[in-house]
């Protein structure tokens, strides 16, 4: 699919020589003259079964080992997320966004990724997130209210979460264009050639700004991947509210391609995401994947999807779970797995009890606090707003001393009131 | 020493900024080839380049938000939005995002940006071509908002803008835009956050920004024909605002008029009252009086002189204040 004969130097694959071919396989993929489309292609390197398939453009060049590699991270991935939704369930996280079912689609575009590319990521993806090395505590600081999601974007690579839907793909095509202006494309050294990656979802393709990114995008060449989940729902709107056409087909009309992938097949995915992330690095401009999955949870643990959708559909797509398959694939083909599966699970428990243990621990913020970041330079305005709030916290002092509010509303919560008065 | 229109002048401190700091770029509509519907860009991109001087696709919310990823990467990108009314589609990147990147970062990331936007009306436009949105801004915790009155300050603010690692947005007044003043490059500029006494007076203090300064300047100098002596500030930054000038005139005058193009609403003239209400209190001699446009939306054109505050509306103002 990225095998853009307009470009000679092409992809990664287009160097090794025999695998240029037709952006689609013969013609089963093509719109008819009312954009309707035919047949979907749909790129598989494993199947539901645990069973390795050939593709004629994407392989997977790995071994075994690297396959358990990647069981491990989607296994802990799911781990930390069901520990997180518990934590909200318990009341110590405000909110959970549950990447459960995607963790194939993000393990496998991580696990893609050289140490010198950039992602944008949404709210929801914590298995790239995983991938990258951000600590997942900073993930649940997030959803508990402790901060924003404050890790270190520039040592993880990995920019802060975006919660505004699709905003951040016009970040990552903003700094693509910054990466191709610092001459960081096209060189030919792997350790200096980088790419960046814009993940969104379905919903997301409706947004302004992801239309906006792709035209920049592909109006400047922008070293650039965006990474679609298509999960199937935003929130209760099914997917066929947000298009007409298979979602990866739209690259083609902003110029550059979009190919879909079993967005639950690790081995696929990471195919295709190299292959992509090689296009851009390589100087040949952006494309589209649309990693097609499902979202097993709720939108986020505020939602209730038994209002909008069937059972059905779950149990159909529990048929395609992502690690599952690879289990399959794993327990078939090599021998004395039991051991490795069950050392996986006692790790991806120890690290969930951990986490947990980290959660609870996180220090409270201090609202004072937070005045120092609004500007690298403070205004006298807020360093005066904050100075008096200071003093005001500081008239409690002697009140706490004697035990009581000097509201008298102490043991009865904060009230609105007791907040009059701060500048 | 230098004679330049606003406009020129606009155009040699981007120049600067451009020859001081590899990393600044200009990004917009038009601002290229053609130098920007107002010819602000003009000549910069054949001197630096496509690479620098980027002509973009029309859309608002791209401009800035690709420019917010290329400010991520260590760039210093100056925006220019065609027209004000043309702001709003980036409305969400500039609020939600830009605004808070060093906070949601606790510090770690810095976003310096320039947004230019040409603002107010009396150049006889279409609709969305006169509008002056600045309130909106102001009210953004994490940008700030100046705006310049003549070529001098034009030439100097907008290179500090530039300079500055927060987020700015840069409103230059487009019915100034071909007023001419002397510059003088080797002097030392104003601090960029500073108010300044454009006129001292006595009797009264107008308070006013961008394309009201003139105005007010003229009012003063009319009602110095009438005896009346009249202090005009150029607030010169809109947020933050340079209270130490604001209050040290209105304690010494005791009373205050401010003008603005803006609908009156909740506009500059409701927090500067209530800013000197609270910190002049015992040395007004009457209340704060505000001079705006009207609470509709901006008119025709062929009204837009009734509608934008002129140098009789000031007066009257004035008067009313005079008369508690």
């Amino acid at each position: 699919m990225f095998s853009d004969r307009r470009h000679p130097r092409g992809t990664l694959k287009d160097k090794r020589g025999d695998r240029r071919t037709p952006t689609t396989r013969g013609s089963t993929a093509v719109s008819d003259a009312s954009g309707a489309s035919t047949e979907v292609e749909l790129v598989q390197l494993l199947t539901p079964e645990g069973v390795r398939v050939e593709h004629p453009e994407y392989s997977f060049d790995g071994d075994d080992d690297q396959i358990r590699d990647w069981y491990r991270d989607m296994v802990l991935t799911r781990r930390i997320d069901a520990e997180a939704t518990a934590l909200q369930r318990q009341g110590e996280l405000g909110l959970w966004a549950s990447c459960l079912g995607q963790e194939a689609a993000q393990i496998g575009s991580g696990r893609a990724l050289l140490k010198q590319d950039f992602v944008f990521p949404t709210y929801r993806e914590h298995g790239v997130a995983w991938c990258r090395g951000v600590d997942p505590i900073d993930l649940l600081a997030l959803y508990r209210g402790v901060n924003l999601g404050a890790w270190d974007s520039e040592a993880t690579r990995f920019h802060l979460y975006t919660i505004v839907i699709g905003a951040q793909t016009l970040h990552a095509t903003g700094y693509a264009m910054a990466v191709e202006r610092d001459g960081l494309v096209g060189t030919g050294d792997p350790d200096r050639d980088m790419a960046v990656v814009g993940y969104f979802g379905d919903g997301a393709t409706s947004q302004g700004d992801v239309n906006e990114a792709f035209i920049f995008a592909s109006s400047y060449n922008a070293p650039v991947v965006f990474f679609c989940q298509n999960n199937q729902w935003a929130i209760s709107e099914p997917i066929e509210r947000q298009s007409r056409i298979p979602l990866y087909r739209r690259a083609s009309g902003f110029g550059f391609p979009g190919v879909r992938v079993d967005g639950n097949d690790v081995l696929a995915v990471h195919a295709v995401t190299t292959a992509a992330l090689e296009r851009a690095r390589s100087g040949n401009g952006p494309s589209l994947i649309e990693a097609y999955t499902y979202r097993m949870g709720a939108h986020t643990t505020s939602d209730d999807p038994t209002k909008y959708r069937l059972a059905d559909e779950l149990e159909h797509w529990r048929l395609k779970d992502p690690i599952e398959r690879v289990r399959a694939y794993l327990s078939r083909t090599a021998g004395g797995q039991h051991d490795f599966f069950a050392t996986v699970e006692a790790e991806a428990a120890d690290y969930a009890a951990d986490l947990r243990r980290r959660c609870l621990a996180l220090p409270e913020p201090r609202l004072l606090d937070l005045f120092d970041w609004v500007y690298v330079e403070q205004t006298p305005y807020l360093a005066e707003q904050q100075s008096r709030y200071a003093e005001y916290l500081t008239s409690f002092d002697d009140v706490e001393e004697t035990g009581g509010s000097r509201l008298g509303l102490a043991e009865e919560g904060p009230a609105e009131s007791a907040y009059r008065g701060i500048a | 020493m230098t004679v330049l229109t606003m406009a020129k002048a606009l155009n040699a401190g981007l120049r600067r900024a451009l020859e001081a700091d590899p990393k600044v770029v200009i990004a917009g509509e038009d601002v290229g080839k053609l130098g920007g519907v107002f010819r602000v860009t003009e000549g910069l991109q054949k001197d630096f380049g496509e690479h620098r001087v980027i002509d973009s696709p029309l859309a608002e919310s791209g401009i800035v938000g690709t420019a917010v990823g290329m400010a991520l990467r260590g760039y210093r990108p100056v925006c220019e939005i065609q027209f004000d009314g043309f702001v709003y589609p980036a409305f969400d990147q500039i609020v939600s995002q830009l605004s808070r990147l060093h906070f949601r970062s606790l510090g770690q990331l810095r976003v310096p940006m320039v947004i230019r936007v040409p603002f107010g009306g009396g150049i006889g436009a279409v609709e969305h071509h006169s509008e002056s949105p600045e309130a909106y801004f102001c009210h953004t915790p994490g940008l700030k908002v100046v705006t310049c009155s003549n070529a001098v300050d034009a030439y100097w603010m907008i290179q500090q803008a530039v300079a500055s690692d927060d987020p700015i947005i840069f409103f230059e007044p487009k019915r100034r835009y071909h007023e001419k003043a002397e510059i003088d490059e080797a002097a030392a500029p104003a601090p960029l956050y500073a108010a300044r006494v454009v006129r001292p007076g006595s009797d009264l203090t107008l308070i006013a920004y961008g394309p009201m300064v003139r105005t007010c300047l003229d009012a003063a100098e009319a009602a110095k024909q009438e005896g009346r002596d009249l202090e005009v500030i150029d607030l010169r930054s809109l947020s933050p605002l340079d209270m130490s000038v604001v209050a040290e005139s209105a304690q010494r005058t005791g009373r205050v008029v401010t003008v603005h193009e803006a609908p009156l609403n909740l506009a500059l003239g409701s927090e500067l009252a209530a800013r000197i209400t609270e910190q002049c209190f015992y040395s007004l001699e009457a209340p704060v009086l505000r001079v705006g446009g009207f609470d509709t939306p901006y008119p025709p054109s062929r009204v837009e002189e009734d509608y934008l505050p002129d140098l009789d509306r000031v007066l009257d103002m004035v008067d009313r204040s005079l008369a508690y």
